[in-house]
């Protein structure tokens, strides 16, 4: 009776030992996926932009290009393809005055998509990016609907050539990460990187909590203004020469 | 006492509309089966306009859903004989058009499948969350309700539930307004005015749509409804069509009053081609003034009058929520306030939408499911209102 008892142990035991290699990888692996170099998303850091309109030339569209080809996305212009960043022309309509800037995901810092989502898809990362679940999207919309500024798109169709670092699926919504794969690797957003390689040098990005990083320098020194401020939503994307 | 040849062509009439009801239910599985498989593509839903037709299909019947319960209320809560002995009719009719709107809603997500996540990962923030337990809650409260007024040894209980399902239709109807309230950088939305509105809009398309299946009811049983009743009633249903055209004008006029608002009120009410000919014409005279005057037109008002001021109601309904949604999505989001807005990405123009014939079949799907669960019922269950010899209360 006891060798009954040894060996149905015995075969618990590595039945279990069997299991836990067989999940190790698993949990292991979204530990390493999470945040820079291993480490989780900190709320000590806070990323965000700086646009200065000024610097940003009509008809340069090298950041939405950038956009497109980092993220795997298809940069087509019908109302049902997926626009993280678009360009964005603006005239005064009381002095007639031209600018020009990229929009996209605005990474807010009460996020209403992220108050709206009903499944918790919309999320805030501790550091200030908002971003979409894929896997708990269900596709309701309610985020596009609820967005004052229009960043988010909806995948209209069956998805080809994606970038295994920025999945994408078909019938969920997704924005502008900030680049998130390229931030937690410790680089800069593609867009940014297009834009300096134009030479235009309009798109600042870095840590708003941190006094000395050059993007709150420059906060602290030049007049620059959140889209839509009204709304109290503080925006971790900023603009200069609106 | 009718014919055994009456009885027999009964019958096959029964199964003929069930035959029907259930092609175009299946015709509606079609189209979500195809968009499953393409995707929204096949849809006329863009990223402007990221709600469409199957929304309007879908919230008119949660509002009428809602709305049909006053028959109820006013019976049990109120203890008004004419309509405690409707009270069953118009609990079956909510629970078949809650099932046929929650299921054109569902079905039109992008992911579908995961419809369970909305279970498992709750955010108590999202009003579309709180939705989902109002939506199931009322379908147990109503079940609940109906057992009791069906089942005698639970007669007691009845007055009990037909409040709680009276408390309960109000903080939905309050559910279904908040979604688009709460949608604050919108021009057509974040009204605290918009709760309330929808809660007086369900009366109206509950009722109509009440009127609509009690006329037929009585016209398959070979009955007819006593006229002081059907008078009441359709008094009723102009003083519903009176709120609600009232609640719609001041939402528009307060909108008119903000200098910021003035422009998208000036693309629904004047310069919004289809929009603004639905709103005049669909809702404002073919939804409201021509049933008023079907209602209360002397010489008018009899049984035919009634029945198509409630179909006219209902259409008008339809009309009103295409306006209210497609049309309030179709105006541009005003992101740069103070400037004119251009882009690849439908900045400061007027969004495009036609809808496909996917979220026809779709929303005409949900109708075909509310219409069965309604069809089947009646013929297996005693729904008839069964008055007694009428005395005004």
């Amino acid at each position: 009776m006891s060798e009954i008892n040894n060996d149905r142990r015995q075969f618990m035991g590595k039945a279990l030992a069997m299991a836990g290699i067989a999940i190790a990888p698993g949990v292991m692996l979204y530990d390493v996926k999470a945040g820079n170099d291993g480490k989780p998303a900190s709320s000590k850091v806070r990323w965000g932009m700086l646009i200065d309109s000024n610097q940003c030339k009509e008809g340069c569209d090298d950041c939405v290009t950038a956009c497109s080809t980092e993220n795997g996305l298809s940069g087509g212009k019908k109302s049902t393809d997926s626009q993280w960043i678009r360009k964005v022309e603006l005239k005064d309509m009381r002095s007639g005055r031209s600018l020009n800037l990229p929009m996209m995901c605005q990474h807010c810092e009460q996020p209403p998509c992220v108050d709206v989502c009903p499944t918790q898809a919309s999320f805030k990362r501790a550091d200030g990016i908002v971003l979409v679940d894929k896997h708990r999207c269900i596709g309701c919309r309610y985020c596009m609907m609820a967005c004052p500024y229009k960043a988010r798109s909806f995948v209209h169709e069956e998805l080809h050539d994606q970038n295994p670092e920025v999945p994408r699926g078909k019938g969920t919504v997704e924005s502008c990460t900030l680049c998130v794969h390229r931030v937690d690797r410790g680089e800069s957003p593609a867009c940014m990187e297009a834009c300096a390689k134009a030479g235009h040098n309009a798109i600042l990005f870095g840590d708003l909590n941190d006094p000395e990083s050059e993007i709150s320098k420059r906060i602290r020194t030049v007049a620059t203004s959140q889209i839509r401020a009204d709304l109290g939503l503080n925006p971790g994307i900023r603009y200069q020469g609106m | 006492m009718p014919t055994p040849e009456s009885l027999r062509y009964k019958n096959k009439l029964y199964y003929l509309l069930l035959a029907a009801g259930g092609l175009v239910a299946l015709a509606g599985l079609y189209a979500v089966h195809m968009m499953e498989e393409h995707g929204h593509i096949i849809s006329g839903m863009n990223n402007q306009i990221v709600w469409g037709l199957p929304h309007v299909f879908a919230i008119f019947l949660i509002v009428a859903a809602s709305g049909v319960l006053n028959v109820a209320s006013i019976g049990s809560v109120f203890g008004k004989a004419v309509y405690k002995a409707r009270a069953p009719l118009a609990s079956l009719l909510s629970i078949a058009m809650l099932s046929g709107g929650l299921t054109v809603l569902m079905l039109d997500l992008g992911r579908p499948d995961r419809i369970i996540v909305a279970a498992t990962n709750y955010n108590s923030t999202s009003v579309f969350a709180w939705n989902v337990v109002l939506y199931s809650g009322m379908f147990s409260l109503v079940i609940v309700y109906l057992w009791t007024m069906m089942e005698r040894r639970m007669h007691v209980w009845s007055k009990p539930a037909g409040f709680a399902v009276f408390a309960w239709r109000f903080v939905l109807t309050t559910g279904t307004g908040l979604i688009f309230a709460f949608l604050t950088a919108r021009q057509a939305y974040g009204s605290a005015l918009l709760p309330p509105m929808f809660i007086v809009l369900s009366f109206a398309w509950g009722l109509a749509v009440f009127h609509l299946v009690q006329t037929t009811i009585y016209a398959w049983n070979e009955k007819t409804l006593d006229p002081a009743i059907l008078r009441r009633k359709k008094n009723l249903l102009g003083v519903f069509v009176i709120a609600s055209l009232y609640m719609v004008a001041v939402y528009h006029m307060t909108n008119l009053y903000f200098a910021h608002q003035v422009a998208f009120e000036n693309f629904i009410l004047h310069e919004g081609g289809t929009y603004t000919m639905m709103f005049w014409i669909g809702y404002v005279l073919f939804g409201n003034a021509v049933p008023l005057g079907l209602i209360y037109a002397p010489g008018l008002g009899d049984t035919r009058c009634v029945m198509m001021a409630s179909a006219l109601v209902v259409l008008g309904g339809f009309a009103f929520l295409y306006v209210f949604i497609i049309g309030g999505q179709a105006f541009p989001l005003n992101i740069f306030p103070g400037y004119v807005a251009s882009s690849s990405f439908g900045d400061g123009q007027i969004a495009h939408y036609e809808p496909s014939i996917y979220e026809i079949m779709l929303g005409f799907g949900g109708l075909a499911i509310a219409f069965i669960i309604t069809t089947v019922s009646v013929r297996v269950l005693n729904f008839m209102p069964q008055d007694k010899a009428y005395i005004a209360d």
